[in-house]
């Protein structure tokens, strides 16, 4: 594996793998009462937030601390990088001090790779502008995998606005990569740029016509819905949220249709939801709803994403660690 | 006697001659013996071109002096083979005035490497609101004739033809930055289309460029005055100028060095240094602009040559400045693309990078013939020698170079302005203070 994880694409399927199959080993320390494990000990993580962010922060920091590195957490506020500092000063200061990973979430596509090539320790991208967000494609693919078993040829729908979502773009790679077929749903208006092409060459489906996609020849087996930010409205991407819903939200109506066809189906979600526009309050709250397995997923997958890249192991190797927690 | 002769260069690439420059002119042209006193340059397998001329150089004198002055841009264009340049209004202060273009214009004297010559502001403060002084600009002694809100699309239609009516009485010309604002997102960095939607970039569609340009050639025929297109970046652009061309309609059009040869796909590591406005396109716009350049849909090569200093460089690919050097490789460049590939011939490039933009630029001692009596602004280049580039070599201020470390075919050998020495090829080889005292 890389010494960064920038984008999905930097994981080959022996990779995900590895890295999933670790995690479970991370959810079984998640499950005890002590939640330590001495495997990256005098480590030192920074996890530097260009932008806000709850979960991704929080289960960054929690990660670090249950592996007994020392995390620490700078935001854009309390930085240099508000003072006007560049965000290669920033970088360069923060790699000096010594430290072994920096995790970092920037407003900027690309923001992640630029460090990268910057510093001598590890990247990973936390989330960068509208481009990628690697981890959260993993603990999808991983909350997919514990209730699924295998992806290879299992369909997964990604519903919402493409243009600005990052999770939509490392899912696509990643879930390429384990052999799901994906198909995206949204209004020509947030498609990206090029989508035609691009999903020619990388192998999915693109769809303007979500109920075409419930009712479809292919029945549904996970539906990833998106969150739309209000404000894009202001951009003219589409007319009301009223209008939104009916044309692309996972109301009751659609997933009963769903659950008809398939009723193993999954329905999910990165977070924050807008209840009531892309996905109904009793969607995200149905049996169906794996959300809240995704946000437990997030450590887990993210102590597995730590340890490949600081301890510099294999999945193989990984027993000790659960057997040095119990010492 | 004094006087400069060089000796057995190809004139526009066709037979060697040597020619006779004295006070700034050239007094003679054919097989001509060394007199004493007379300072030789050997220009054997030389290519003699007239001087080059750039519509398109942002000099950054006044305001950011950090990034270009006058004098180093000047120094920058002789090692590029330039023997004018004309010099884009977005300083700060903009060049939205007569005594602001004179200043330019008198900085330029002063250096005496090449013919600076301002731009004016189409209007006030680049803000697209109010013209500029047009007609006092114009009637300046900077003369000037090329009006340009460069960096920034003239994009009010009103605004746009009041201007080319206005510059009417003075033959003026509007240099038009085509791109719609409405039409992109206000962060947009590059071109939309796969790569974009791939890196999550917000980018101009090329239709942004197109309906500019579109709405101007109309604008140019109802008025019957002058447009000129700036850094034709698409296809779709390069059609409307055909159409518009094939009716009678005043429009010209430039192409820089960078986008008849770098395409979108550099955008895949981020790095700023190929962030540009207009945006690098996909490779059939490439190739595009260079059958349109060979066709003479498009008139001119113009280098759009852009430095900015490092700490407005190094950032993220949206917060970076737009902008990349072009100067002193622009010959190369297209030496190599475009000669090398049998594409052009010598002549072709002399119409393109000197006659043809002297022409829409009105400068009457520019792009001449290379013909007794006319004033010596002349390039030899070495057609066979390579350049590699270094951008740590550059006679800019900046180092924002795209095309560092690459190689090239045909290299600017000597570079003579007003009938003196400005530039030679490893000058501190071979150059004497005698031929710069010329």
């Amino acid at each position: 594996m890389n010494r960064h994880l920038i984008s999905s694409a930097d994981l080959t399927r022996h990779d995900v793998e590895s890295i999933l199959t670790t995690a479970e080993s991370m959810h079984d320390v998640q499950r005890r009462e002590v939640k330590k494990v001495p495997t990256l000990r005098g480590r030192t993580v920074i996890n530097f937030f260009f932008e806000d962010s709850t979960r991704t922060r929080s289960s960054f920091e929690i990660a670090g601390k249950w592996m007994s590195a020392d995390t620490i957490n700078l935001s854009a506020k309390g930085s240099s990088a508000s003072k006007g500092e560049s965000l290669r000063d920033t970088a360069l200061t923060v790699d000096a001090m010594a430290v072994d990973a920096l995790v970092i979430r920037h407003n900027a596509s690309g923001a992640a790779r630029q460090v990268s090539e910057w510093v001598r320790c590890s990247v990973i991208n936390a989330g960068d502008g509208t481009h990628e967000h690697p981890t959260q494609a993993l603990l999808d693919a991983y909350t997919l995998r514990s209730r699924m078993g295998d992806l290879d040829g299992k369909h997964v729908a990604i519903v919402g606005d493409l243009t600005h979502s990052r999770v939509f773009r490392s899912n696509i790679i990643t879930l390429h990569t384990l052999g799901a077929h994906v198909t995206v749903v949204a209004p020509p208006t947030l498609m990206p740029a090029g989508v035609r092409e691009w999903s020619e060459s990388d192998g999915f489906a693109t769809s303007w016509d979500l109920d075409a996609v419930v009712d479809g020849d292919a029945p549904v087996d996970a539906m990833m819905m998106l969150r739309v930010q209000r404000e894009r409205m202001t951009g003219g991407y589409f007319p009301t949220p009223r209008e939104y819903t009916v044309g692309y939200g996972l109301t009751g109506e659609r997933l009963a249709r769903l659950v008809a066809r398939n009723p193993d189906v999954l329905v999910m979600h990165p977070g924050p939801m807008n209840r009531g526009l892309e996905i109904a309050a009793e969607v995200a709250d149905a049996p169906q709803s794996v959300v809240l397995d995704q946000v437990s997923a997030g450590v887990a997958v993210r102590m597995a994403v730590l340890y490949h890249l600081l301890a510099g192991e294999t999945a193989e190797s990984v027993e000790p660690v659960t057997q040095g927690a119990q010492a | 006697m004094s006087g400069l002769l060089i000796t057995g260069a190809r004139v526009l690439g066709r037979d060697a001659a040597d020619l006779l420059i004295e006070d700034g002119r050239i007094v003679e042209v054919g097989r001509i013996a060394p007199s004493p006193g007379v300072v030789v340059i050997d220009a054997d397998g030389l290519v003699a071109l007239p001087g080059l001329v750039d519509l398109h150089t942002h000099l950054r004198e006044p305001g950011r002096e950090d990034a270009e002055t006058i004098a180093s841009g000047s120094g920058a264009a002789a090692a590029g083979g330039f023997t004018a340049i004309f010099a884009m209004a977005n300083t700060d202060p903009v060049t939205d005035t007569a005594e602001a273009a004179e200043r330019v214009r008198d900085l330029g004297r002063t250096c005496g490497l090449v013919d600076v010559v301002p731009v004016g502001a189409v209007t006030m403060g680049l803000r697209g609101e109010r013209l500029a002084e047009l007609g006092l600009m114009a009637r300046s002694r900077a003369g000037v004739r090329v009006f340009s809100d460069d960096g920034r699309c003239v994009a009010d239609g009103r605004i746009m033809r009041r201007a080319l009516e206005y510059i009417k009485p003075f033959g003026g010309v509007v240099s038009q930055h085509a791109q719609d604002p409405r039409l992109a997102d206000s962060s947009a960095c590059c071109h939309e289309g796969e790569i974009s939607g791939r890196l999550g970039l917000p980018g101009w569609p090329g239709v942004a460029e197109e309906a500019i340009v579109a709405r101007d050639v109309m604008l140019a025929r109802y008025t019957g005055s002058r447009v000129h297109v700036a850094h034709v970046s698409t296809a779709g652009t390069v059609e409307v100028i055909r159409w518009a061309k094939a009716r009678g309609i005043a429009v010209t059009a430039e192409v820089t060095p960078h986008h008849l040869a770098l395409t979108t796909d550099l955008l895949v590591g981020y790095d700023p240094v190929y962030k540009v406005n207009p945006p690098l396109r996909p490779q059939e716009d490439v190739e595009a602009l260079r059958d349109a350049l060979v066709d003479g849909t498009i008139d001119a090569v113009a280098t759009d040559h852009a430095p900015h200093a490092r700490h407005d460089k190094d950032h993220t690919f949206v917060d970076a400045a737009f902008g990349m050097l072009g100067l002193e490789t622009a010959l190369p460049v297209v030496s190599d693309l475009l000669v090398r590939t049998d594409r052009l011939g010598w002549a072709d490039v002399a119409r393109i990078m000197s006659a043809n933009p002297a022409r829409i630029g009105g400068l009457p001692g520019q792009g001449r013939p290379l013909v007794a009596g006319e004033p010596a602004n002349l390039t030899l280049v070495d057609p066979d020698r390579p350049v590699t580039v270094d951008a740590a070599a550059s006679r800019s201020r900046s180092r924002n170079n795209p095309w560092h470390g690459r190689t090239f075919t045909g290299a600017v050998h000597t570079t003579i302005h007003r009938g003196r020495v400005t530039h030679r090829i490893d000058s501190t080889a071979h150059a004497t203070e005698a031929e710069y005292a010329q």
